[in-house]
């Protein structure tokens, strides 16, 4: 059944929204917005690898057998709390950007670069 | 949409969207990161930048035909690369054959805590994590390096004081609410830092809930007042600090004879030295989270209230 892999469609189509905020916009606070769908796609398709049918989430308890896969869930967890720091820095950026040339629009900084040379 | 405002809170309903897909998914400890920084921090991290750019985009997107040709181009190919993949839930599939099995079965004997997300982020991977935590560290210096305004002493007093008659003759009923939870927001930021060995939390978590609570305060109170409460100075140290201890129960176990992050060494048990090493690294852990969230809120706010 091809319909089982439904998962890893369902982030293909979560990346490709997040890719196309990034090349299509010139915004650098939508840029910053579609890498962060793009990453969040990225966090989907390693939990959905997690996943076992049946499964329940993994901390131990009694009567107990089957367990989802704990090592794609340490791995987002703090993928997640690294992201949140890295967006920081980003939109720090972004502000210091706006601060320099009254713009965060990509065109508008790039004239004024280029109307300096 | 062409208004900054309603796509960053489009942002913040995605990030409760996806911690509740990640519940679904059985990832319990995923979902509660995902619900208080996609949904919470990162939000209002946006929204106060926004306050600093401006909150109408303006530009023309540029080529949209040849951006939409490339992205479906990707698309197209990764979702060709997904044929040969096991199905979703399938229980052989080879991600779950490798060294999960060893983390599901023997984690309870050899580090005795029953959730296994935190035995294996802090004792299985704990070099890992220390890794993660040193990246947190180095981005909060980043934004601090970037937006660190130095403030002349005088002009600091007048918007306090400005700031506090404000507050006193507004938000009378916010101001009474936030004085109210915000004891509750804190103890509970406590109870996830030391029941993550136990449930769902851990320090990860409980940083972010705890920079919350003070963000919500700083928020509700004004920034100056939130400084006079949070010293600036002790919440950098502390995020040092946070880095430092995880760091030195690695080189400690590594001096009583074990190897670095080995903590079976630092009792008498192994399983006794695991609960002690753990619960040091997650509250080294949780205090480099809480101040980075903290350094980074200030100082973005500390731009935008400049004279």
């Amino acid at each position: 059944m091809i319909l089982g892999l439904y998962n890893y469609w369902v982030v293909v189509v979560l990346m490709m929204i997040g890719f196309y905020i990034v090349i299509a916009h010139g915004n650098l606070i939508k840029k910053i917005v579609g890498l962060s769908i793009f990453q969040t796609a990225v966090f989907i398709f390693y939990i959905s690898i997690a996943k076992v049918d049946d499964a329940t989430a993994p901390i131990l308890e009694e009567g107990i057998s089957k367990y989802s896969n704990p090592l794609p869930h340490v791995l987002i967890l703090t993928a997640i709390v690294v992201g949140i720091a890295t967006v920081a820095l980003g939109l720090a950026l972004a502000v210091r950007l706006n601060e320099a040339y009254g713009s965060i629009e990509e065109e508008s900084i790039q004239n004024q670069d280029n109307q300096e040379c | 949409m062409r208004d900054l405002f309603a796509v960053i809170m489009m942002t913040g309903i995605f990030g409760l969207l996806s911690a509740s897909f990640f519940v679904a998914m059985d990832a319990v400890d995923v979902a509660f990161t995902e619900a208080s920084v996609g949904a919470g921090i990162a939000t209002l991290l946006m929204l106060t930048a926004v306050t600093l750019t401006g909150r109408s985009e303006d530009s023309e997107r540029h080529k949209p035909m040849w951006a939409l040709v490339v992205v479906f181009t990707t698309g197209g190919l990764l979702i060709y690369g997904t044929l040969d993949m096991p199905y979703f839930g399938f229980a052989e599939a080879p991600v779950h054959q490798h060294v999960a099995p060893r983390y599901i079965y023997d984690s309870m004997q050899e580090t005795g805590l029953p959730n296994i997300v935190t035995s294996v982020l802090a004792s299985y991977r704990g070099f890992d994590t220390l890794g993660e935590v040193v990246v947190i560290f180095t981005a909060g210096m980043g934004v601090l390096a970037l937006l660190r305004v130095e403030r002349r002493p005088g002009i600091d007093q007048i918007m306090a004081d400005s700031i506090f008659y404000l507050m006193h003759e507004r938000h009378l009923i916010l101001r009474i609410v936030t004085k109210m939870l915000l004891p509750f927001i804190l103890l509970f930021a406590l109870y996830v830092q030391f029941h993550g060995d136990f449930g769902p939390g851990g320090g990860f978590q409980a940083g972010v809930i705890f920079a919350a609570g003070i963000i919500l305060y700083a928020m509700v109170f004004g920034l100056n007042t939130a400084r006079y409460v949070v010293n600036r100075t002790f919440v950098r140290s502390l995020s040092a600090i946070g880095v430092l201890l995880y760091g030195g129960v690695g080189v400690v176990s590594m001096l009583l004879g074990g190897n670095f992050l080995d903590y079976d060494v630092l009792a008498d048990s192994p399983v006794a030295g695991q609960h002690l090493g753990i619960l040091l690294i997650e509250l080294g852990v949780g205090l480099t989270v809480a101040a980075v969230m903290v350094i980074i809120f200030f100082n973005f706010c500390g731009r935008r209230d400049l004279p």
